[in-house]
């Protein structure tokens, strides 16, 4: 059944994870999940959040000028 | 006042119930390095974990989504539930990231409010599996940018010069667009559906060059091989109209939860 899987040491990014997992996937809301649920996780901003990202994970482009 | 719980349920995907699903999540853990489970109910099955009150109740879960090492860790964990019985076999329906319930009763109860649209749910997409493809442009500021006008060149040579170099910048886009269109439209005729998401920051994904497409499509195991070989074969030619061509998958079928509206 899984024959047509890629190599399994093919890592994910995390922007292809988070499409999936914060746009896709079963949406239960109501009085039986947290308010979370509601919650529009949607409209996350993932601009922002790359500014809490850690420096050494993400170098910022102009850091390269200064040696 | 009551107490406030200690452990919430944390529920990653909803199968039917099996007992190969049972096995697969022996050996795996959630996002609270927790073990996984399977809430029976009505013959679905929730896989779902306990994970510690205080870090997802709603105050918290909205503070620590827009910590990004946080998220990621989640979100890694949550798919690694997903894979682990994707992988098993049956068909699997991902819940979306951080869906909390306050105990199992609640999941039981969702499992049977929702139950009909669940099973409609994995009817549709039993036997079928989400691929994942994306394009890449070259990222147009790596224009070499025109020369300042010298003395010996007019105003309006510069000007014209100008206006060619655009010119020229709006027709690679142009044909860039144009050809991960027919990229989408070949791959489309291969697929049961198809989901187009916003192109992606390539400040987070870290991928240089423009994403020009951004496309899930669902896909019948038994077609799989022939899918991924047409991927192939476009991601081969791709760098002919200066493009790259990138295959994701097999997914549980995140995209394709609700059917298609017309």
């Amino acid at each position: 059944m899984t024959g047509a899987a890629l190599p399994a040491d093919r890592r994910l990014t995390l922007v292809d994870l988070l499409d999936r997992l914060l746009a896709g996937g079963v949406v239960l809301t109501g009085d039986l999940t947290l308010r979370i649920a509601d919650v529009d996780l949607v409209r996350i901003d993932l601009n922002a959040l790359i500014s809490s990202v850690d420096a050494s994970v993400v170098p910022s482009p102009w850091e390269e000028q200064h040696p | 006042m009551k107490d406030m719980p200690q452990r919430y349920v944390y529920a990653y995907a909803v199968t039917r119930d099996c007992a190969a699903v049972a096995g697969a999540l022996e050996t795996v853990t959630g996002v609270a390095a927790e073990p996984v489970g399977g809430v029976r109910h009505l013959g679905l099955m929730a896989l779902a974990g306990r994970v510690p009150a205080a870090e997802y109740d709603e105050g918290a879960l909205s503070e620590r989504l827009e910590d990004l090492p946080w998220l990621e860790g989640v979100a890694r964990a949550h798919q690694r539930v997903v894979d682990a019985v994707t992988a098993a076999g049956p068909c699997v329906l991902p819940l979306r990231l951080a869906t909390v319930f306050h105990d199992e009763a609640g999941v039981r109860a969702m499992l049977e409010d929702r139950g009909q649209q669940l099973r409609s749910a994995l009817d549709r997409l039993d036997g079928r599996t989400e691929w994942g493809v994306k394009v890449y442009a070259p990222e147009p500021t790596a224009a070499p940018r025109p020369p300042a006008p010298r003395a010996t060149t007019s105003g309006r040579d510069y000007l014209r010069r100008r206006a060619a170099e655009r010119h020229a910048h709006q027709e690679g886009e142009r044909r860039a667009g144009e050809a991960a269109r027919g990229i989408h439209t070949t791959l489309a005729a291969l697929a049961e559906e198809t989901r187009l998401y916003p192109p992606q920051n390539p400040a987070l994904s870290r991928h240089p060059g423009r994403n020009v497409l951004n496309a899930a499509y669902l896909v019948p195991w038994d077609s799989a091989p022939h899918f991924t070989s047409a991927v192939t074969g476009l991601a081969e030619h791709a760098p002919g109209d200066g493009l790259r061509v990138e295959l994701t998958g097999p997914w549980a079928p995140y995209s394709f939860v609700t059917p298609d509206t017309p």
